[in-house]
């Protein structure tokens, strides 16, 4: 009887020994995320285009074990067409979003060093852009840019910085006005050294939101673009193509058409999203203790 | 070397009223003076004013005849009320050391800083270990003065008598000059050489 306690006890200790540190849990499990992207990423780039294309002989089929995600009406595979799009969907979304929260660095940063001017004019480019509709702009600096990848990537990029910066114009506002910063500033330090030093490791937690807040946006503006003829081209799978061209044969029963590759977006967006919370707590003494 | 301020006058605003009005005062390198006067009177804005942390709008503060560097090491040094604001949240106790570099294992025998605070972040030390590196952070080799901000105030009477002894420790035997704002006349009478009552000198009163 007793040792059947001392047992459960100890199986229990052991239990949560593995557990305790959760530090170690989280780095694993953003590892794991992180690979699991990864792979994503590298099944759409490694796999051959002779699987996808056009066989009418196995057109429309339903989902089954040859085809787990079924076939489309050109007889492609969807499971190849869904990674090769999600693939091209991590491209976009993390180009994009990473030049997009480094430009809103950047500019928070520079409007809250002080110069009144420049915060003024930095706050009046905000505007502007925040002013301006947002698929309009898009669609503009797409256009311009010469469409396709390049112009869907510079024209995502350079829109989605305005909320961020704010935000981090704000946070530098707030650290500056610390003591610590005062008290650095009398023990000789340059302004470039405060910056560096004490500022930008406070706007990590931010910049990771940012960042990973952006993802979603960037791919659905990369598919509404692409919907709407501005974007990528027809003949690369990517995911807004993919759901364009399903809704047409949704009503003749072919559900299997949006439905995986809708599910494979929205399970791609909540890695991201985990894996943006997981780097968060491990970057933020504060958030890591809570 | 002494630090001079010349018929100070300070207001938070153009439109406020005076929180000072022609205050001079002067401290000498290897004296102790105590700051004292009621909450309200100005003790902590003077104090800032002198250290340079802020601009008065009247008179001026004078280091040897010269007016403060204004980039730079401050020979002036000042040490907070509430440490836990006066030091980076997220940085490792010997980072806050090694900014102005005094991660010397001599100075942080003499302000009693055990070596596996170094690893901790600020919020898991105590008000009384983390006030032991903002002194020890403010005695580097330029540092003539060193202005005290009301810096025992929170802390309990033990822990104060040990600051107040290391920093006297360290403060004779560098001769510097030290300036403490206080509530606590006893305080003051053990450990300045002279005592100023803010609330005779500040003229904004007298008006």
């Amino acid at each position: 009887m007793n040792n059947a306690v001392a047992e459960k006890r100890m199986s229990s200790l052991e239990k949560r020994k593995f557990y305790r540190n959760r530090r170690t849990k989280t780095i694993l499990v953003a590892v794991f995320i992180f690979a699991a992207l990864l792979g994503v990423y590298l099944s759409g780039i490694l796999l051959s285009d002779d699987l996808i294309t056009a066989d009418f002989s196995q057109k429309a089929l339903k989902p089954s074990l040859e085809h787990p995600f079924g076939t489309d009406m050109l007889g492609r595979d969807m499971l190849v067409r869904t990674l090769k799009g999600l693939s091209v969907s991590i491209v976009v979304g993390t180009v994009a979003s990473g030049v997009s929260a480094v430009i809103a660095l950047i500019v928070g940063a520079a409007a809250a060093t002080g110069v009144s001017w420049l915060d003024h004019f930095i706050n009046w480019v905000i505007d502007l852009v925040m002013g301006i509709p947002h698929t309009v702009l898009l669609i503009l600096i797409s256009f311009a840019c010469g469409k396709g990848l390049k112009g869907v990537l510079i024209g995502v990029a350079v829109t989605h910085w305005t909320g961020l910066a704010r935000i981090i114009r704000s946070e530098v506002l707030q650290i500056r006005s610390q003591q610590y910063i005062e008290v650095s500033k009398k023990l000789g330090h340059s302004s470039w050294w405060i910056t560096v030093h004490h500022i930008l490791p406070h706007m990590v937690p931010q910049f990771m939101i940012g960042l990973i807040l952006m993802f979603p946006h960037a791919i659905m503006h990369e598919s509404s673009l692409t919907f709407l003829g501005f974007g990528l081209s027809p003949e690369q799978p990517a995911i807004g193509i993919i759901l364009s061209e399903s809704m047409k044969y949704l009503s003749a029963g072919m559900w299997w058409l949006a439905f995986f590759p809708g599910l494979m977006l929205v399970i791609l967006v909540l890695l991201f999203d985990r894996l943006g919370e997981n780097l968060k707590k491990l970057m933020d003494p504060y958030s890591a203790q809570e | 070397m002494q630090i001079e301020g010349k018929n100070l006058s300070f207001r938070y605003g153009p439109k406020l009223p005076w929180v000072l009005k022609d205050v001079s005062l002067t401290v000498k390198e290897g004296e102790r003076v105590g700051l004292v006067g009621p909450s309200g009177y100005g003790k902590s804005t003077l104090v800032r004013i002198l250290a340079g942390y802020l601009k008065p709008e009247e008179g001026q503060v004078l280091l040897d005849g010269k007016p403060l560097p204004a980039k730079g090491v401050c020979p002036v040094q000042l040490i907070y009320q509430h440490p836990e604001n006066a030091i980076n949240p997220r940085w490792k106790m010997k980072k806050v050391l090694q900014e102005s570099g005094m991660f010397r294992e001599d100075i942080m025998g003499a302000l009693g800083i055990e070596k596996d605070w170094l690893q901790r972040y600020p919020r898991e030390l105590s008000g009384g270990e983390l006030q032991r590196f903002c002194v020890a952070r403010s005695l580097f080799p330029g540092t003539h003065f060193l202005f005290a901000d009301e810096m025992s105030t929170m802390l309990d009477v033990i822990t104060q008598a040990q600051i107040w002894d290391l920093m006297l420790k360290e403060v004779e035997a560098r001769n510097l000059g030290l300036l403490m704002v206080t509530h606590n006349m006893e305080l003051a009478k053990k450990i300045c050489t002279r005592t100023i009552n803010l609330e005779k000198m500040n003229h904004e009163m007298k008006i």
